[in-house]
């Protein structure tokens, strides 16, 4: 019988482009003591520790093995878990997994990464097959081009529409300490930053940033003691539905955020997303994600996004606030990506969030992208299932 | 702990270079036999494991090559990036955590990349890389300290080599089977002293999978289940200097753990069988000292007196184990996979008769930094 | 192992050690290469399960769980599906050299298949290239091919 699971404490560093006054273990040490701290453990509370980034990016081999001094995992179980942007996420599920099987009582997930320490796209790249694709593919924004160029294409969407979605992340972040971009941008602004690949400009995507993230997962019995309103995971799904970017097929949408969403709703007993949901953390690498994804997430129709936005419905105070935190698009350490946004949305479920708190949330949504078009979704609420 | 069984196994071969088959071939013939030999179809399986190395396999988010050849299509799935072991536990997780069935399926082909410079990687790059630190050198520090603490010679170790290549005769999938004698050992090249070609493992290419299932999905499986008694990991400290490397502590904790869920307190009366990580022939007695079997220090006198040989009450090692084949991350998985066999009574010329109770080990990072252990049995 | 920015007192170490590395293509990705250098034509497979024809041909059929074997014979013609001019610089991890800028990356809908095939489309004028337009493959001169992706230089546009 699976135990219920729920967050008590979360912690991340203070998000920057470099950190050369930290090496990757001291940065770990950084956001595991600040959710140590959140939720007044001691390391040695600690059973158990899954770890995750993208070896490429810092050239490390056995990252699990390797930080241990930062993690605290000396003379503790841990293990990696690592499947590209969705890391964050997976690190996440794998750690309530380790709760919900009654092997462990409290377990901390990091994800981190300094991507200052190698050349993104670079490495990025090598996650293409070698044999076929590796010589054409040029890393993550192109084939994100070719998304946002069919849903342009199918609903008539502009690019101002998409400048919108960076605009509110940016200004989001305003709010949030933490966050590695804090300086106001305008829709001008978006749209007069240089051409990366049709139709995407600069302030269109995310950052490069050195940053960690921690958070604690406690089991039902013990998280009540640890914290007064723990954040209790109602749902956890993953589609890594391709293996092959060739098979994406653009113009049916997200399938894998589809599958999983279609499957957390159930198991969540959500009906109608944008009711339903009070905040959603969704990783967003890019600006068009934050008009076609929330369709797929059932937030409003298909092609109704950039309307949808426009209205003002995911701005703080709005129907269903998206990235109070201010998002991918104002922070990327990519390992700990996803898991800022499991951590995010935890924050507001226990009513943590500061500045950027939304009022009153009972349900929180949290979501991962990476790989070839893959999706992972976390639902967190108030209510112990 | 619920009851859980692990109820299908395959694993290919293992060879120097399986030139003709790429990884994804590898895990879809994985997959496909383990659904064969459990009589499962992949609709009785709600979530999958892969294992892979990105620096291994040369590529960035190295779990995309083969997550469709795993059957992971539409299904819940996630990666561990270390030995098998360690996979098949979180698999085992997410059975206890609420899933009915999950595959675990783990790969390498050591042929394709360099694994000098892929294990020289998992060295600190500001400390340790620069000085040539590579999975032998640091083992070879390792023996050298075990051999001065307790004084041990070449020759015991030699010894360890000797059985295990020997035992990978009756073992069909091992990579070395061979015939030796002590001298055989003690004249083959020098590697890093005191460590001589055959006391190393060899690298191989290889693939193997399992199913593990909850309780209700054991009866819908057509093989006999093993189940799963006990099972855990630790992790010591990293760097090399900061360890006392003839105690692995990190394995005697673990252990201790996975002992006290199975309610064994005399190891070496509870097991038949061991399959435990000799990726040099020092590491089976170190190994078994940590693993409680007999003191520290004492590990080669288990050989000595005939306790771990074929013949003896405690084989270790029936299959040859990693000495005679490893495929990086796949070893773990085959240890517990040649426990499955045993249990089940299908090791064939490598069986021990009648054995009940088996220890499957596994180890990821330097010098068996990190160690897992399982406990299986054929009796609920 | 200098310090390639300046942080003050805080030292940085530089790594470039390239990994080297031999792939195996595997079975179907052999013959679609031997194909190229034979008949300078693209071969598929089909899925006997959904009839879906995948290039390059591949052992399975994921959606399906399908393994194939149904080799066929597909022109070297393809429509662009999508393309991204790319125009940011970065390195190119086979060579470690920067690539040339711009380049345009191709989504080529081979004819016959169904799903889609990635290579370089050598325009780079946004203004004269559009989705849904017709591209040829274009070879490497036959004493040149290596059995690798690079046999085919890139897909032009018809007129």
């Amino acid at each position: 019988m699976a135990r219920r699971v729920a967050i008590v404490g979360t912690g991340q560093t203070d998000h920057r482009s470099h950190r050369p006054d930290v090496n990757g273990r001291e940065m770990i040490y950084e956001a595991v003591k600040r959710a140590l701290d959140d939720c007044e453990l001691s390391i040695h509370d600690i059973d158990a520790v899954v770890i995750g980034n993208m070896d490429h990016f810092e050239s490390i081999n056995y990252v699990d093995t390797w930080s241990v001094e930062g993690s605290g995992a000396v003379m503790k179980p841990i293990m990696k878990v690592t499947t590209g942007g969705t890391t964050g996420t997976s690190v996440a599920i794998a750690a309530y997994y380790h709760v919900a099987s009654g092997l462990f009582d409290r377990v901390l997930a990091i994800g981190w990464e300094k991507n200052s320490e190698s050349d993104t796209t670079a490495a990025i790249i090598t996650c293409s097959d070698p044999i076929w694709d590796r010589f054409s593919y040029s890393g993550a924004i192109p084939s994100l081009a070719t998304e946002a160029s069919a849903y342009m294409k199918q609903y008539g969407a502009t690019q101002e529409d998409a400048a919108r979605v960076a605009v509110r992340d940016r200004t989001h972040a305003l709010n949030n300490p933490h966050a590695h971009l804090r300086r106001p941008i305008t829709v001008e602004d978006v749209m007069a930053s240089p051409m990366l690949a049709y139709p995407i400009k600069l302030l269109d995507v995310c950052p490069r940033t050195d940053g960690a993230a921690a958070v604690v997962f406690a089991a039902d019995g013990v998280a009540q003691k640890i914290a007064p309103k723990p954040a209790w995971i109602r749902a956890c799904a993953v589609r890594h539905t391709y293996t092959w970017f060739g098979d994406v097929d653009y113009n049916a949408g997200l399938v894998s955020l589809q599958g999983a969403s279609r499957e957390a709703y159930q198991q969540a007993g959500i009906r109608n997303p944008a009711e339903d949901i009070d905040v959603a953390e969704l990783y967003l690498p890019y600006s068009y994600a934050g008009l076609k994804w929330i369709e797929e997430l059932g937030f409003c129709g298909p092609g109704e996004g950039p309307g949808f936005i426009q209205d003002g419905h995911t701005d703080m105070g709005g129907k269903i606030p998206v990235n109070p935190s201010g998002g991918v698009i104002s922070t990327n350490c990519i390992g700990a990506t996803a898991l800022l946004r499991v951590a995010e949305a935890a924050g507001q479920v226990m009513g943590k969030a500061s500045q950027r708190q939304v009022p009153d949330v009972e349900v929180a949504l949290a979501t991962g992208f990476g790989g070839c078009f893959w999706s992972d979704m976390v639902i967190l609420g108030t209510v112990r299932p | 702990m619920d009851n859980i069984a692990i109820v299908g196994a395959a694993q290919t071969t293992y060879e120097r270079r399986k030139k003709d088959k790429t990884c994804y071939d590898l895990v879809f013939e994985m997959t496909k036999q383990v659904l064969e030999d459990s009589g499962l179809t992949l609709k009785d399986i709600d979530n999958v494991i892969t294992v892979s190395n990105d620096f291994l396999d040369g590529r960035t988010i190295s779990s995309m090559a083969v997550g469709e050849a795993a059957g992971a299509h539409d299904k819940n799935v996630s990666t561990v990036e270390g030995d098998g072991t360690f996979g098949a536990l979180y698999g085992a997780m997410r059975v206890l955590g609420g899933f009915n069935t999950t595959l675990v399926v783990a790969h390498s082909k050591g042929s394709e990349g360099d694994v000098k410079h892929i294990t020289n990687a998992m060295f600190d790059p500001i400390f340790q890389r620069f000085l040539g630190l590579e999975a032998i050198t640091a083992s070879a520090l390792q023996a050298s300290v075990y051999m001065d603490r307790y004084g041990i010679r070449e020759e015991s170790f030699a010894q360890v080599s000797v059985k295990n290549h020997g035992n990978a005769k009756n073992n069909p999938y091992a990579h070395l089977p061979m015939d030796l004698t002590i001298e055989d050992v003690m004249g083959s090249r020098k590697i890093a002293d005191p460590l001589k070609l055959l006391d190393c493992s060899p690298v191989s290419d290889g693939a193997a999978a399992i199913i593990i299932a909850n309780e209700s999905y054991t009866s819908k499986a057509k093989t006999k289940p093993v189940w799963i008694k006990g099972l855990a990991h630790c992790a010591e400290a990293y760097f090399l200097g900061d360890r006392d490397l003839a105690d692995p502590r990190s394995l005697r904790d673990a252990a201790e753990k996975a002992y006290a869920m199975a309610e064994i307190t005399d190891p070496m009366k509870a097991f038949d069988v061991v399959e435990l990580y000799d990726a040099f022939s020092y590491m089976e007695p170190l190994w078994l000292e940590g693993l409680g079997f007999c003191s520290p220090g004492e590990g080669c006198k288990l050989l000595d007196d005939g306790i771990t040989t074929m013949s003896g009450t405690l084989p270790v090692n029936p299959s040859g184990g990693v000495l005679s084949a490893h495929a990086l991350l796949v070893a773990g998985l085959a240890r517990i996979i040649e426990a499955v066999l045993q249990l089940r009574g299908e090791a064939e010329n490598r069986q021990v008769p009648g054995a009940k109770t088996a220890l499957a080990h596994g180890i990821n990072g330097p010098c068996g930094q990190s160690h897992c252990v399982w406990v299986l049995s054929s009796e609920k | 192992m200098t310090t390639e920015r300046d942080y003050g007192q805080l030292l940085t170490l530089t790594f470039s050690t390239p990994m080297p590395y031999e792939w195996s293509i595997g079975k179907y990705g052999s013959l679609f290469f031997h194909e190229i250098r034979a008949h300078q034509r693209f071969i598929g497979i089909r899925c006997p399960q959904c009839g879906k024809v995948y290039v390059p041909p591949r052992r399975l059929c994921a959606p399906c769980f399908m393994e194939l074997d149904e080799l066929v014979i597909l022109a070297n013609l393809g429509t662009i599906m999508a393309f991204s001019v790319v125009n940011y610089p970065f390195p190119d991890p086979a060579t470690g050299e920067q690539r040339p800028i711009p380049y345009t990356y191709g989504y080529i809908k081979i004819e016959g298949s169904d799903n889609i095939f990635s290579h370089i489309i050598n325009e780079t004028n946004v203004e004269r290239i559009a989705v849904g337009m017709k591209v040829a493959a274009v070879f490497r001169d036959r004493e040149e091919m290596q059995g690798n992706i690079q046999d085919i230089k890139y897909f032009e546009i018809m007129e």
